[in-house]
């Protein structure tokens, strides 16, 4: 069962289709202990950064994301909730993340290019054995955003794009993962991504039962 | 890189698909689930929906309408005909609608690009421009109402307001190609591309594979979108998207 964290940031109802469609249980809360007890945490989001780590901080819910994964409980978080997981964001002045990931959120330069990056771009695969990518190769899929991620780790990038800029597209370390682009309005490649993460929930869950 | 995008379009009318020749002589072209869920499995890049029903009541059906193909789509898709307010945009987003379309309301009232920009984000406000050539201005001009009144702005000034007030996208109409299918106006579009510094939608005029081809390296617009061309099956999207890709134009 995966828990879909609601704290008023962003359209939830795509990410409910595409699950629902896939045919993965999930639920939508706003409460901790109501999230506590799903198998792994799904945080979307749409919006300013800054804004979404007062939200979350509000009732304490970046604590309990984090210990939430100190536990092992799979994370994905989705655009905006992708760049949370980092150290900081340079939007609207520098805002902590949650701190899950090393790298920083910048604003693509773009001088000489439109920003927001928006549209189907091309995944450049840095991992093919992850476990988000299975069945995917050089597959597009669909972005909307002005900040995207730089870190010096080569390490948490899974699969990235090329936007005037590296873009990583596909992040991840341990069993925390993100997507700077849109999974749920991806078509194929990104049902194929979501059904990845919730597959991966579930041998992670039957392998801690063993 | 990104790739062009190509973009089926749905005018619905009390629920029904339907498709007019230069706005008028309107004929009925399907049912708006049933098409969406074709053109996504056909490689659409993007949706988009214009409610063009006449009256507020028959509106609500667009809500209705929307929350069924949503639920069926996983491409991203806009809603445009009939939203007024910032309560209308709201409506519509909640029932699943990625962006939507401004038209007559933002020229009545250009507060609503800068509010719905605020609120909801540059991504999701799409600005439409209905186009049409002036002869005794030498320009183009804005039309609202669905192309029938004529506005005081000229095409260019329009599209610029419209992104300085938060537009993250223009879907600007030539209404003098409108269902000729003789291809898309190449001038205005990159004149209008040349202008502002987010994606341009080309409209009006499709009428083969060789007009995409075209609009994406000569006026060299973002995307481009159709609607009779598809919906009579006079060619599929992954046909045109073949062709654009045997000449070299990158697409999905």
């Amino acid at each position: 069962m995966i828990g879909i964290i609601d704290y008023g940031m962003g359209n939830l109802h795509s990410v409910q289709n595409a699950l629902r469609r896939l045919g993965v249980d999930y639920f939508l809360s706003e409460k901790k202990e109501e999230l506590a007890a799903a198998d792994a945490l799904l945080l979307p989001g749409v919006g300013a950064f800054k804004d979404a780590m007062h939200a979350l901080k509000e009732n304490g819910m970046d604590t309990f994301i984090r210990e939430s994964v100190q536990a092992g409980k799979p994370l994905l978080g989705i655009c905006l909730g992708m760049q949370l997981l980092f150290e900081e964001s340079e939007e609207n002045g520098l805002t902590d993340g949650l701190n899950l990931l090393p790298g920083r959120v910048v604003r693509f330069p773009g001088i000489e290019y439109k920003v927001p990056h928006m549209g189907w771009n091309q995944l450049i695969v840095k991992q093919p054995g992850s476990p988000l990518l299975q069945n995917l190769s050089s597959d597009y899929v669909y972005f909307v955003h002005s900040y995207f991620v730089k870190t010096d780790d080569q390490n948490v990038l899974i699969a990235t794009s090329d936007y005037h800029e590296e873009v990583p597209a596909i992040v991840g370390k341990d069993h925390i993962f993100g997507a700077q682009f849109h999974p749920e309005k991806s078509s194929t490649a990104g049902v194929e991504i979501l059904k990845n993460f919730a597959n991966y929930v579930e041998r992670r869950k039957a392998d801690a039962t063993v | 890189m990104l790739t062009k995008r190509i973009i089926p379009c749905l005018d619905v009318k009390d629920g029904r698909v339907v498709k007019g020749i230069q706005f008028v002589n309107i004929i009925d072209a399907g049912d708006p689930v049933e098409l969406a869920k074709l053109y996504d499995e056909q490689g659409a890049d993007e949706l988009v929906f214009l409610d063009i029903s006449a009256s507020n009541e028959k509106r609500n059906v667009i809500i209705d309408v929307v929350n069924q193909v949503a639920a069926e789509l996983a491409i991203p898709f806009t809603v445009g005909g009939g939203i007024n307010s910032l309560e209308d945009i709201k409506k519509v987003l909640r029932a699943g609608a990625d962006k939507v379309s401004l038209n007559t309301a933002a020229v009545k009232n250009p507060d609503l690009i800068t509010l719905g920009a605020q609120y909801f984000g540059s991504q999701c406000i799409v600005v439409a421009i209905d186009a049409r050539y002036d002869e005794s201005l030498g320009s183009w001009r804005v039309y609202t109402n669905g192309g029938q009144r004529s506005t005081g702005w000229e095409v260019i000034d329009w599209a610029k307001e419209a992104v300085r007030r938060g537009a993250g996208e223009i879907l600007l109409t030539s209404m003098d190609r409108d269902g000729e299918k003789s291809g898309f106006h190449i001038q205005l579009t990159k004149k209008v591309r040349d202008a502002v510094s987010v994606p341009v939608i080309a409209s009006g005029g499709a009428g083969s594979a060789d007009h995409f081809y075209e609009v994406f390296t000569e006026a060299d617009a973002d995307a481009a979108l159709a609607a009779s061309i598809f919906h009579y099956k006079e060619t599929s999207i992954e046909a045109v998207k073949d062709e654009l890709n045997k000449q070299g134009v990158n697409v999905r």
